[in-house]
């Protein structure tokens, strides 16, 4: 039993947090907010470079075949830094649906390209204001043709390929879909966080193929959000932290009535709750993190519940950080806003608080039936 | 990361848990007996077969376990219900490493054995009318005789004081210092002359906190631990060790038992387990109680590896508190009109919600109340100044007290 990241884990992370200190300080972030970018291209050629993109592909698929704790390493990371770049996309969602459910053959087309980034993927499944269904899903692949709209799809501008959540039928699975043909028409939609491309996008017969290397039902996008919950969450938890330390920073200078703000209780216990919360968040990704890697039943139950707690801290380290900055804090000029406009983005990117907390609960009474 | 045992680690659980099968007490073996002979009985039994306070040394009548081994130990007595035990808790988990920490070989030999054994029940002499969160404004007196020390005052909120054997006794012994600089600690023999000890009533109705009153109490100097003035430096060692002993428990009344009560009774027609409004609560609680959970684990590690429990552990107490009161709260809204009947042959669990919602606000005070646990976070994990005191640097004879 140890409950820690290994040295050479350790050293990833001092690695991962240096460059990314480097290649995406906050004037990076904010200066793709200010143009309106998609995505920074720059930044994404050199997170490919470092092969951050291969992490987890097999070396023979052409990736590095190292495992989830060296994912959720630069998770975190690329978490703290805000960084405007489609790899939540690509990576835990589009890499990982080929891994999960891509057949031999599709594997070799697009994993070794996913792994050096010059891929890029996203998913799709949102269609409609509420929370998706097997039931409510409307696009549908006749002949492997695709039809329907999808919105929001994040980075879909950026991406090259994107797996959809479509019917055949009444049949719910996942379609491989090329994103530069005729069939697919991409139109941007803002969302609040523009550091990160987002668009709708309509299919008209375009050509799609089943990924059918994995089982088909409503249930394998279950799974893939599942083990895409534990990365995002680790890219919240980072969040949260960088948002604590931010506001620690700040308490820390700024004086009022004579003294430092920090030295106010109000003030202090605002932190103290910040800490409390990423403790608990950051200890359930360890959980989560674990039951990742070792493909654990538990998967399910580890997922929603560091997800859930990692909103919440998320949210709470985002909005308090910018209540610590008094008025600063409510400026376009202070970069408070990057952690207010994430916080949000991630939380409902794969699913709300609320959706989590409704499969966590679903996942301890099964657990306790059996 | 690896969350599963070790083949080693795999091997200490078997051998716990196939030596706890065999050895828990039946609820016959219990019956008749009052709660410290049932705990006494229980401790002896382990103690006897080397299974008590398995961390500490061979010598000091432990096992010379490690740190990862005493967590597995623990995971599996916790495996069975209402074992009895809670009477050890300060003895064993604050009283005995402030000796081991402060105290002198002789007084290891002598104490420890008997502290695992379960014969000896210590309890805490801290704090006092005047000296609550403010510790160390308290103001029992020890003034020095020959080799011995003479005390006199007042102790309040003493949990155990009245069947304890020893307790361990933060006192002022210079009072023209300022207040953390004039306190001496102590190890005192409770049925010395002159301790007389009263019951208070709780909000709950049991007693079983104490005033302690202190007339010419006579306690030898060897008794002392650390130097005369190094008290509050002695007394942070054990305070730490509360932290860390109090966080974990909580017993009784948990998720689990939330969980079950959510699945029995109804919302409308339907069990409330299935009310979105029930879900989101319980999903949080199952939340926080997995991440104190894993924190514990990730200290366990940190702990495992020499390094030492800083103030991070006030999480647990913090956290687990005020969620044990909300969790009682709720459980007895779900029961809607019966949730306030305390009958235990009507109330679901035998009363132990009721019992939980009476007991939680003790919970939030004792040990260092919420409030207390949050400033330790800011100021001693986050670095945050502290605030402004009236009394720093005063003599403590000078420093203003409020009326009561
Ligand atoms: C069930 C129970 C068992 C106990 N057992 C023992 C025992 O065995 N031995 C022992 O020595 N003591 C024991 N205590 C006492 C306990 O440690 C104290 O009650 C506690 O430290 C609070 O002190 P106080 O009661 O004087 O409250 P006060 O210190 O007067 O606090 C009153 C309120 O003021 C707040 N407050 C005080 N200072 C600050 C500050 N700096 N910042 C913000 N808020 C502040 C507190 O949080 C609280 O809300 C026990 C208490 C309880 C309830």
């Amino acid at each position: 039993m140890n409950f820690e990241f290994s040295e050479e884990q350790n050293l990833l992370r001092e690695q991962t947090r240096g460059f990314l200190a480097e290649h995406c300080p906050m004037s990076r972030v904010r200066s793709i907010l200010e143009a309106d970018d998609k995505h920074d291209t720059e930044l994404w050629g050199k997170i490919a470079e470092m092969g951050w993109t291969a992490t987890v592909i097999p070396e023979e698929y052409g990736g590095l075949g190292l495992s989830y704790l060296e994912l959720v390493v630069i998770a975190e990371e690329l978490g703290r830094a805000v960084a405007p770049v489609p790899f939540s996309s690509s990576v835990y969602l589009a890499t990982e649906a080929l891994l999960a459910a891509g057949n031999e053959q599709q594997k070799e087309s697009w994993l070794d390209k996913l792994a050096t980034g010059e891929v890029i993927g996203t998913f799709a499944l949102s269609e409609a204001h509420g929370q998706p269904t097997a039931d409510n899903l409307t696009a549908t692949v006749d002949d492997g043709k695709l039809s329907g709209t999808k919105i929001p799809v994040a980075d879909a501008q950026a991406a090259d390929i994107a797996v959809i959540a479509a019917k055949s039928g009444t049949d719910v699975g996942l379609y491989l879909v090329e994103l530069d043909q005729a069939g697919v028409t991409r139109e941007d939609v803002r969302t609040l966080d523009f550091t990160r491309g987002h668009a709708r996008v309509s299919f008209d017969a375009a050509n799609a193929e089943a990924l059918d290397g994995g089982a088909s039902d409503w249930g394998v996008i279950e799974r893939l959000l599942d083990r895409a919950a534990v990365l995002y969450a680790w890219e919240q938890v980072g969040g949260a932290e960088a948002a604590l330390e931010q506001a620690k920073e700040y308490a820390m200078g700024r004086y009022a009535f004579g003294r430092p703000i920090a030295s106010y209780q109000a003030i202090k216990h605002k932190l103290a709750q910040m800490y409390v919360n990423n403790t608990l968040a950051r200890s359930n990704c360890y959980w989560g993190a674990a039951a990742l890697n070792s493909g654990s039943g538990e998967l399910t139950q580890a997922a929603a519940t560091c997800r859930v707690s990692a909103t919440q801290a998320y949210y709470y380290a985002a909005k308090e950080n910018i209540q610590t900055h008094g008025g600063m804090g409510y400026t376009w000029e202070f970069d408070c806003q990057f952690f207010y406009r994430r916080a949000k983005l991630l939380s409902v990117n794969i699913g709300s608080e609320r959706h989590w907390q409704d499969r966590l609960i679903t996942a301890v009474v099964n657990s306790k039936a059996a | 990361m690896d969350f599963n045992d070790s083949p080693a680690e795999a091997a200490f659980r078997d051998e716990a848990r196939t030596w706890l099968e065999a050895n828990v007490p039946t609820s016959e073996e219990l019956e008749g007996l009052d709660y410290i002979e049932q705990a006494k009985l229980w401790q002896k039994r382990k103690y006897d077969a080397g299974w008590a306070c398995i961390r500490w040394p061979k010598e000091y009548g432990g096992r010379g376990a490690s740190a990862i081994e005493q967590v597995i130990f623990n995971q599996e007595e916790n495996k069975f219900d209402d074992l009895p035990g809670g009477v050890f808790l300060i003895g064993q988990g604050m009283a005995a490493p402030t000796l081991m920490t402060w105290g002198k070989e002789e007084h290891m030999l002598r104490y420890l054995p008997k502290l695992a054994s379960g014969e000896e029940i210590w309890c805490q002499l801290f704090s006092e009318p005047a000296g609550g969160s403010d510790l160390a404004a308290l103001r029992t007196k020890a003034e020095k005789d020959g080799d011995e020390w003479v005390i006199n005052g007042q102790k309040i909120w003493t949990s155990g004081a009245h069947y304890s054997d020893y307790g361990i006794l933060v006192v002022r012994t210079d009072p023209n210092v300022p207040k953390h600089k004039g306190l001496s600690y102590f190890f005192l023999d409770m049925k010395s002359p002159g301790v007389e000890i009263k019951p208070i009533k709780q909000l709950s109705g049991d007693a079983n906190f104490n005033e302690v009153y202190f007339t010419d109490v006579r306690i030898p100097d060897s008794q002392r631990l650390g130097e005369v003035g190094q008290g509050w430096q002695v007394a942070i060692t054990t305070l730490m060790n509360e932290r860390a002993s109090v966080g974990g428990g909580g017993g009784g009344f948990g998720f689990d038992e939330i969980l079950a009560l959510a699945r029995q009774v109804n919302v409308g027609d339907a069990p409330a387990i299935e009310d979105s409004a029930v879900r989101a609560k319980l999903a949080d609680w199952y939340c926080k109680r997995s991440g104190l959970k894993y924190t514990g684990y990730r200290s366990m590690t940190a702990l495992s590896r020499g390094e030492i429990p800083g103030p991070e552990n006030s999480i647990g107490k913090l956290v687990g508190a005020p969620m044990m009161q909300d969790m009682a709260s709720f459980g007895m809204d779900l029961l809607e009109m019966t949730g306030a009947i305390w009958d235990e042959a009507f109330a679901p669990l035998t009363g132990m919600i009721q019992a939980a919602y009476m007991g939680s606000p003790g919970m939030r005070i004792a040990g260092g109340t919420d409030e207390i646990m949050a400033n330790i976070i800011a100021e001693r994990v986050l670095g945050l100044p502290q605030e402004p005191r009236a009394d720093k640097g005063m003599p403590f004879s000078d420093v203003p007290t409020g009326a009561g």
